[in-house]
């Protein structure tokens, strides 16, 4: 008797892209605004970023059922977290959280590719990068989704510090400012979009700074 | 209450068909320090008097919020009040999990008596000895309710309870009609006068109290010392009337009671102010 395969699966992807970028002061969070299935649109408005608390946000790709429950919980526990502790959950709390949630279903995961952003306790912007059951690091920047494997190494152009073994010595990688940042992701998107069928539409860039939270969107090619 | 016969256990009646354990319980409520609430059609406001065990200690926390839209204040054994606190914001949590909107006053103390009425049916358990006034907002409007240990609960429009609450009842009982069409501004003036009346001559002052408000696009929150001292000074309250002797923290009030029937003119300077507190933490309780 061979073995039965399965004859569905609980999971989808409804494919975009997610990026976030962290600087001295300030954090970019961004991600397109499709939503497919297979090779078909289910819409060209749909936001992948939540803000989780006053510092911290979270942009995720993959099965936006599993993401949307995810948002949930997390929001949920920050509550409690409020009622008991009188603060909001700082950005690497959040971070430690959302790694031990993923980990929870490590035997039934959350079809979720996050990357986390926000400020951390000294007001440095910090972007933490996980996989779908919580192993998880904190990084410069970062970035997840289908159209990850066309941004990451572009990333790692413009943003990589060179190593200190090299020879003759390079400098350290000079600071981003915040609009060079959103430039930066702007450029990442559109290039994205040009040869990831699953990206496009619209991108939403989220920026954290002192002064609060501002959002802004670019359109992209809707083809 | 003198020694009865048949009060050893909750799950024993006596031959004039009471609970003694619960009526017990809802004797420590009245031995508790007082906590008032009244609400208007768009705002309720809860008050209690906060007494520190000795100069040296931090008084007790009696005003929870249980979410934007519903606060808690207790009077009696103030564990109790925590926990089922924390109860009722495990509640709202959860149904804003499911349903995506918030929990409707009369649901959540509908919930909380059936908690108190199980202490009241099981010989291995007590009955909770805290008193809670569950002030909140929904669909319907603002409500107020109070929780008894016994498992019954009661809309108000003003409720006082803990010691010398008569004293407050007697004053909102008074004045109850006006509050449905109270400002917010007077609703919580009435709420320091109401403190007022519990505190016996002694003058009122933010360290000894805590008010706290929920409203229509207003959170729910405890108003901070330097706001509650601003307002109790500007309705120059601190005073009771009839004592003429000057009060010396009471640097406002120059002995001239202002809250005989002129409300009115009090209440201007006071509208003025904003009626959200700047500086307020996110979660302040």
């Amino acid at each position: 008797m061979t073995k039965q395969a399965a004859n569905w699966s609980p999971y989808d992807n409804n494919g975009g892209s997610c990026v976030a970028i962290a600087g001295a002061d300030y954090c970019v969070i961004a991600a397109d605004t499709r939503m497919s299935t297979g090779y078909s649109i289910l819409s060209r408005d749909y936001s992948k970023i939540c803000k989780l608390a006053d510092k911290s946000l979270m942009a995720s790709s993959g099965f936006q059922a599993d993401v949307k429950a995810l948002q949930k919980f997390l929001a949920a526990r920050h509550l409690t977290y409020q009622h008991q502790h009188n603060k909001q959950m700082s950005c690497p709390a959040m971070a430690q959280l959302l790694s031990n949630t993923l980990y929870y279903k490590r035997f039934f995961p959350y079809y979720s590719f996050n990357v986390l952003g926000g400020l951390d306790n000294e007001g440095k912007g910090c972007v933490y990068t996980y996989d779908a059951v919580g192993s998880y690091e904190r990084v410069g920047y970062g970035c997840q989704g289908s159209g990850s494997t066309l941004i990451m190494p572009f990333l790692d152009n413009q943003l990589k510090s060179p190593s200190p073994l090299l020879l003759p010595a390079q400098d350290a990688v000079t600071p981003l400012s915040e609009s060079e940042a959103v430039d930066l992701v702007k450029t990442c998107f559109a290039s994205a979009t040009e040869r990831d069928i699953y990206t496009g539409d619209r991108l939403e860039i989220v920026v954290l700074n002192a002064d609060g939270i501002h959002r802004q969107y670019m359109e992209l090619r809707k083809d | 209450m003198f020694r009865n016969q048949y009060d050893t256990d909750v799950t024993t009646w006596s031959p004039a068909g009471r609970l003694f354990q619960v009526e017990y319980a809802m004797e420590a409520v009245k031995q508790g320090s007082a906590a008032i609430g009244l609400r208007s059609k768009t705002h309720v406001v809860l008050g209690c008097v906060n007494k520190a065990n000795s100069e040296l200690s931090s008084h007790q926390k009696k005003i929870f919020k249980v979410d934007d839209h519903i606060g808690v204040a207790i009077a009696g054994l103030t564990a109790d009040g925590r926990v089922l606190s924390r109860y009722m914001r495990s509640e709202c949590i959860n149904y804003g999990f499911t349903y995506e909107s918030p929990l409707p006053v009369g649901r959540l103390v509908v919930q909380l008596a059936d908690k108190a009425q199980v202490c009241t049916q099981r010989s291995w358990k007590r009955p909770y000895g805290v008193g809670l006034l569950v002030g909140g907002l929904d669909e319907s409007g603002a409500h107020l309710y109070y929780n008894c240990p016994s498992g019954n609960y009661f809309e108000y429009q003003a409720f006082a309870i803990g010691s010398r609450s008569q004293a407050a009842k007697t004053y909102l009982e008074r004045r109850f009609e006006k509050f449905m069409d109270s400002s917010r501004d007077d609703l919580v003036k009435d709420a320091l006068l109401a403190i007022r009346e519990t505190l016996q001559g002694e003058s009122l002052k933010s360290s000894i109290c805590t008010v706290a408000v929920v409203g229509a696009g207003e959170p729910f929150h405890v108003l901070d010392n330097e706001t509650v001292q601003k307002l109790i000074d500007s309705f120059e309250i601190a005073a009771v009337d009839e004592a003429p002797a000057a009060e010396p923290d009471a640097p406002a009030d120059q002995g001239a009671p202002a809250d005989q029937g002129a409300p009115a003119d009090q209440g201007a300077p006071a509208d003025q102010r904003p009626a959200t507190d700047e500086g307020v933490a996110p979660m302040d309780i």
